[in-house]
């Protein structure tokens, strides 16, 4: 019965000594898919880091106390706050994954150790815990085992917990209570992306601070209230450039969203400038701070990226890449009742994907044929 | 004709144990074996039995489905024994080699200038036929076929490859005259793929009756897969001829001396020689002859052929038909402590994961690996995506084409290309794949699939 899960302590603690089969290549590269994920990991400790100061500064400031930005109190606050979701996440999928291994016969994956972190990093720090297990054991299942494990799932599973508490218990997930853990009643915890959403019109002199709340610097280095993982630019940038420089995570799908993202943000803005939707003026707010606002650069760094669920083909990742950026935009300002666009966003393109990757594909083999006429 | 053709993709790994430039010549094995495994779907016929005495070019055994088709002793002297595996399949047809050779005379000398069919009957008479492969499936040619070309790889890209250039040696006039048969197999051209860096055997910058190509690029630029696809493609439909530049001289030698003459030069490559050298040997010389006094352990691990394509061989038996190349590498099998976190030994990888402090400083970086044959991690699902494609300089998905073979999709394995792959063209991916697949075994199983089901 627990001979699964004895080979999945054996192997966390001891690389297995297999040695090369007989014919084939007789030697192999370093890297094995457990490294890949813990470098990923690595990527997402200076955001896990800068979010639990935050969580611990905004809820200090929501009280009217502000010591600073880098102290004590700020991260034992943090960490008593998301602690707690980051094991019932871990345990909660754990616990799922070493259930399917057993019954399914097959060594326990190391996937769920990227997801695990993932899911709590996107999440309110106020998230009932629960509700954190419920959608973990959700994504799980229906994310990834359903579909035949590890490398199988056509849906990046960290967002789907996300969707499924997002859909089930929206008031959990959005609005102006959420962000900010143990808030008194009346202290607005009101985000940027929510205030830019609910602008009711253009500043004449093209100065957005006073609609936003936060000066750009705020929002690029992180100092609003968010989900755990998303506030700062800043840090997934940094996770970006480890991801980049160990060659694990793929740089054409993150330059592609923050492309697509920028994109998009110009063009409303152009249509903005010919005179259309002067009704809407979350279409008139400079591009570049859709890309500071929400979870855009959390989502483009780290989610996006999960290259199970991406596409596959090189070229098809400029494709889905861009995409996601576009979608992002279109949701947020089109659509009043999801602020949030970056999920959504990657949600619809991880079901395009594969139709991404079946026209890269069929191109290749067009110029096969092509050749041989 | 001196157009370079410049490949970006691939991978070019340094590792300790490179055979050096000399020839030791050594005094014969005592057994030679012809091994009827070592070429792909042959079902052998035998026309010797235990007893019998040969000369070199006398058939031992030919091919079933095409009994032209005769492979023939690479020595002279008593078949002592034909050993035999599970299901009575032949494993050697083991032969006590005389002190001398002595050959089989074969009335080939002006074959050349009468034309295709003399050079082919006197290529199948003498066995110098098993030499020619073929693509698609890298099978033993058919006589039959129309090839659009013949192709030639004239250097070795592979890690620890043997040299070709200190294989051709001084076989000027053979090379040329293997060169000058292979011309009259085809109606197209022979192809002979060079580098564009380092010394050139004047065997290959003089060679004429060839279309030469230059490539310039990590490996697999040597692969001779590689090449053709770059040099005029394998489509559906189309049969091209492989062979090695040291077969080539050994077919050369048919046609000037009119025997069949294997001696070839065997490189012993690999961190577990104390010397790395090259040894002038016939076929199928005996492994415990070719390491005798020269292995540091009796736990290392021998490979017949490449470090990345070969087969694991034991003492006991022969070196493969094909192959020019003996390697010997450290067995490894024990575990490795939280070795997906903590640094440990040194080991060559194309990711950027691993920082080894010693390579930060050029000097270091120029040393080699010592490397060995720890898989470091379980075979997985496939996860990463795109690490197969830094590798594959030719115009293929090869994580798609491995997964239409895994899903046995025939029409898409063609559609994908999988005519122009053989197994050492995907080496590379295999030893790169976070997932530990068996690319090269999956690609067998591909091709041999089509081959029964087409």
């Amino acid at each position: 019965m627990l001979h699964s899960t004895f080979d999945a302590i054996e192997t966390l603690l001891f690389v297995p000594g297999h040695s090369a089969p007989a014919k084939g290549a007789h030697i192999r590269d370093g890297i094995d898919l457990k490294r890949t994920m813990i470098t990923v990991i690595v990527a997402m400790m200076p955001v896990l880091i800068w979010g639990l100061f935050n969580v611990g500064y905004q809820h200090y400031l929501s009280l009217g106390v502000n010591e600073g930005f880098a102290t004590m109190n700020n991260m034992l606050f943090g960490l008593s706050k998301s602690l707690p979701i980051i094991a019932v996440s871990y345990g909660a999928g754990l616990g799922c994954e070493f259930l399917f291994a057993q019954f399914r016969k097959h060594p326990v994956n190391e996937g769920f150790l990227v997801t695990g972190m993932l899911i709590p990093l996107c999440m309110p720090p106020d998230v009932p815990l629960w509700m954190v297990a419920l959608a973990t054991i959700f994504a799980v299942i229906i994310g990834k085992e359903a579909f035949g494990g590890t490398g199988m799932n056509p849906l990046n599973p960290a967002l789907l917990a996300r969707a499924f508490i997002f859909f089930a218990y929206p008031g959990s997930m959005t609005g102006e209570n959420v962000w900010i853990a143990d808030k008194p009643d009346g202290y607005s915890g009101a985000t940027s992306l929510s205030n830019l959403s609910a602008a009711e019109s253009v500043p004449v002199d093209g100065n957005w601070l006073n609609v936003s709340g936060w000066s750009v610097g705020d929002m690029f280095l992180g100092f609003e209230p968010g989900s755990l993982g998303e506030t700062s630019v800043l840090m997934c940038l940094i996770g970006g450039v480890i991801l980049f420089a160990t060659g694990v995570g793929n740089w054409k799908i993150m330059v592609a969203t923050f492309v697509g993202g920028l994109g998009g943000g110009l063009i409303l803005n152009g249509l903005v400038a010919m005179g259309i939707g002067a009704d809407n003026a979350f279409m008139a707010v400079p591009a570049y701070y859709h890309l500071l606002m929400g979870g855009f650069a959390f989502g483009a760094i780290y989610m996006a990226t999960d290259p199970v669920s991406a596409a596959q083909t090189e070229r098809g990742k400029w494709i889905y890449g861009i995409m996601i950026g576009l979608v992002c935009i279109v949701i947020r300002v089109f659509n009043g009742a999801y602020p949030e666009g970056m999920m959504l966003a990657i949600l619809i393109m991880n079901v395009s994907a594969p139709l991404i990757d079946y026209y890269q594909v069929q191109s290749n083999i067009k110029r096969r044929l092509a050749r041989a006429k | 004709m001196d157009k370079v053709i410049n490949l970006k993709k691939g991978l070019n790994l340094s590792l300790t144990g490179q055979a050096s430039g000399f020839v030791r010549d050594k005094a014969l094995s005592a057994t030679f074996a012809i091994k009827p495994t070592d070429f792909t779907n042959l079902i052998p016929k035998l026309a010797v039995k235990a007893g019998d005495e040969v000369k070199a070019g006398d058939v031992l055994f030919f091919d079933k489905k095409n009994e032209e088709i005769k492979f023939t002793a690479p020595v002279s002297g008593e078949i002592v024994a034909i050993n035999r595996g599970a299901k009575r399949v032949i494993q050697e047809i083991v032969i006590l080699a005389d002190k001398q050779i002595k050959f089989k005379q074969f009335d080939a000398k002006s074959s050349i200038s009468k034309g295709v069919d003399s050079v082919k009957e006197q290529m199948l008479l003498s066995g110098a036929w098993t030499l020619l492969r073929q693509r698609p499936f890298n099978v033993v040619a058919d006589p039959n076929a129309k090839p659009k070309g013949v192709f030639i790889s004239g250097f070795n890209s592979k890690p620890l490859g043997a040299d070709v250039n200190v294989m051709l040696g001084s076989e000027n006039a053979n090379f040329q005259a293997g060169i000058d048969a292979l011309n009259t197999l085809t109606d197209g051209h022979v192809h002979l793929g060079l580098p564009t860096e380092g010394a050139i055997n004047s065997a290959l910058t003089n060679a004429t009756n060839v279309k030469k190509h230059y490539f310039n690029g990590p490996h697999p630029a040597g692969n001779v897969g590689v090449q053709i696809h770059f040099i005029d493609a394998i489509n559906k439909g189309d049969t091209v001829y492989t062979m090695s530049p040291q077969d080539v001289v050994i077919l050369g030698r048919l046609f000037n001396e009119g025997i069949y003459n294997t001696s070839q030069v065997v490189a012993l490559s690999g961190s577990e020689f104390t010397s790395n050298c090259y040894i002038s040997t016939p076929k199928g010389a005996q492994i415990e002859h070719l390491i005798s006094n020269n292995l540091k352990s009796e736990d290392a691990r021998l490979i017949s052929g490449n470090i990345l394509t070969g087969e694991k061989v034991n003492k006991e038996t022969y070196l493969g038909f094909y192959d020019n190349n003996l390697t010997a590498i450290p067995e490894d099998t024990s575990p490795e402590f939280l070795g997906w976190l903590l640094p440990t030994y040194e080991r060559p990888s194309a990711s950027r994961t691993f920082v080894w402090f010693k390579r930060l400083l050029a000097k270091g970086r120029a040393e080699g690996f010592n490397v060995n044959t720890n898989m470091h991690g379980e075979e997985r699902a496939y996860v990463v995506t795109g690490e197969y494609d830094k590798v594959m300089p030719m115009d293929i998905l090869p994580n798609q084409l491995i997964k239409s073979v895994l899903a046995n999709d025939i029409d898409k394995m063609e559609e994908l290309g999988i005519y122009e792959v053989v197994e050492e063209d995907l080496a590379l991916c295999e030893f790169i794949c976070t997932s530990k697949m068996p690319v090269q075994q999956i690609l067998r199983d591909g091709l041999n699939y089509i081959q029964i089901e087409a």
